[in-house]
């Protein structure tokens, strides 16, 4: 479904941003993506539905090359492709209804979505998708009257719409306290399961990835030093991705306990 | 704070010494800013001022000497001929129109401009250089002069008013909305674009929700500027209240160009009280 063939990212300053990258994924897979802040996993999932271009290499989504894509073709593969961001990236004065819908603009001509006269079916299909995350009854309120775990159900939400075929999540809980997290997380695992939708995750926490992820991919310094199943994903195999032992702040757990500490101080 | 935290401690041990002047601590302490900046900055002040004085011959004296016939010129003003106020509100009414009209025309054509001119949306700075450079020449023109040369073209009447008035509010609308684009929240952009937008949709879905508003109040704060500045434009010929104004210092009738200075004043401030509570309400 996505092929990453010999995919390098080299920087104006000569940075590598990724390094030779092969990577295959299969249609359905839920794939966690960790490694240090700094190891290329935003880089990575941002050359898939290229809102970076790659240096060297090719990426294929479906067969057709992305790499290549100009133009309309490089929209409508994109279209394919719903992203969920760490900061939501939801349009803030407009409505979560609008906010939705927008992930059908890449649908109609630009003159239709210039009127905003949406089909019948896309309101439909918009209030399925927020029904899907339980946020349907504020469809009518602005983005910005929702808490930070509420926007990215909107984010999610935008993405069914979008009716893609993969999602690229980039960090999509790092702003949210652990009850959002958890609920948030399971938004995305349930899509995955019940719509077949391949989901590619950046994650930060390793017991995340451990838990909703059927595959887990380790970036450092641009290369993929691990790519197998979970259960293949042991602690030893986590030091050597981030290459030193895990610390307590990369489990979403002891982090739990650490931020309810903090709030009886 | 820490230092001085440090002084009680010290002296509690010490043999009662003035608290602060131990010289230990104020060999520490960093050194004051030097003041020959500002100083050097009110020189310079100064020395503007008195040379611009000198060459254009302002001098208290000669304040003082034209004191009295200010006070003869109010005397005359008072009291207003209120009779005259009918003759007038035709011309206030056309005054308030050629603002609506020129700030409307700015308004519409300020929009593709601000985006031509925004670093965040032109893909070159080909592009936007040499557009924000054409902006600022506009704005350097000033409305009474863009009025002069529009009657030259157009003639008389409140066309030419209409248009100085228009190619005013482009420049200044038109620059305070690309600075506004280029501060918007980039975030929704990507998204859109990772949805598959062309950039019109682009645009329209994630550029323009984040800048109605802003729009809104700076067309509302050109439209308070054109009404001032159109109440004076009728002086090179270019229609509104200004034409009287001139006939009626031609003539020496200065109690009714008291009328006429009082109308405008209470219009102006009644249009500006309620465009800035509308624009209170926008943000």
């Amino acid at each position: 479904m996505i092929e990453l063939h010999n995919v390098t990212k080299t920087y104006a300053n000569g940075t590598k941003g990724l390094d030779n990258i092969n990577l295959k994924f299969k249609e359905g897979e839920f794939i966690a993506v960790v490694g240090l802040s700094g190891a290329g996993k935003s880089t990575l999932l941002r050359s898939i539905n290229r809102l970076h271009d790659i240096s060297e290499g090719e990426i294929l989504i479906n067969g057709s090359s992305i790499t290549k894509a100009q133009g309309k073709r490089l929209r409508m593969i994109r279209r394919d492709i719903g992203m969920i961001f760490q900061s939501f990236n939801l349009v803030k004065r407009s409505s979560v209804l609008r906010n939705v819908l927008a992930g059908r603009v890449g649908y109609h001509s630009t003159m239709r979505t210039i009127l905003g006269r949406f089909p019948k079916e896309d309101i439909e299909l918009a209030f399925g998708a927020l029904d899907r995350v339980n946020i349907s009854e504020k469809a009518y309120s602005r983005a910005d009257q929702l808490s930070g775990g509420q926007q990215q159900r909107v984010a999610i939400a935008r993405v069914l719409a979008q009716e893609a075929k993969i999602i690229l999540a980039d960090e999509p809980v790092a702003s949210l306290d652990p009850l959002t997290t958890k609920q948030v997380m399971d938004d995305l695992k349930r899509i995955n399961q019940e719509l077949g939708i391949t989901t590619i995750v950046n994650l930060h926490f390793i017991d995340l990835a451990r838990e909703y992820a059927t595959r887990i991919v380790g970036l450092r310094a641009g290369e993929v030093v691990f790519d197998g199943p979970v259960e293949e994903a042991t602690d030893d195999r986590f030091a050597e991705i981030y290459g030193r032992p895990i610390l307590a702040d990369e489990l979403l757990d002891k982090q739990a306990v650490h931020e309810q500490g903090e709030v009886v101080v | 704070m820490k230092g001085q935290s440090n002084v009680p401690l010290q002296n509690a041990g010490g043999v009662g010494k003035e608290p602060g002047s131990s010289p230990a601590q104020v060999v520490n302490r960093p050194k004051p800013p030097g003041r020959t900046k500002h100083l050097l900055t009110l020189v310079i002040i100064l020395l503007l001022l008195w040379a611009s004085a000198k060459q254009t011959d302002a001098s208290f004296t000669e304040l003082f000497e034209g004191f009295p016939n200010m006070l003869d010129l109010l005397r005359e003003m008072f009291p207003p001929r209120w009779s005259y106020f009918d003759n007038i509100v035709q011309g206030m009414l056309e005054t308030i129109r050629m603002a609506l009209i020129g700030t409307t025309i700015g308004a519409i054509i300020a929009i593709p401009i601000s985006i031509i001119c925004a670093g965040n949306l032109m893909p070159s700075r080909w592009i936007y250089y040499p557009a924000r450079f054409l902006l600022n020449l506009i704005r350097t023109v000033p409305d009474l002069l863009l009025a002069a040369l529009f009657v030259a073209v157009f003639g008389l009447g409140p066309i030419p008013g209409i248009l100085a008035l228009a190619v005013f509010s482009v420049g200044l609308i038109a620059k305070l909305t690309y600075e506004t684009l280029e501060t918007i929240d980039q975030g929704p952009l990507e998204a859109m674009t990772a949805v598959g937008m062309n950039r019109i949709q682009l645009i329209v879905y994630g550029v323009v929700p984040q800048l109605a508003a802003q729009f809104t109040s700076y067309v509302l704060y050109a439209f308070e500027i054109n009404i001032r500045a159109a109440a004076i434009l009728g002086l090179v010929g270019a229609g509104g209240i200004g034409l009287y104004y001139e006939a009626t210092l031609g003539f020496l009738e200065y109690d009714k160009t008291s009328v006429i200075i009082l109308f405008t004043l209470v219009i102006v401030l009644i249009i500006d009280y309620v465009s800035t509570k509308l624009r209170e309400k926008l943000l």
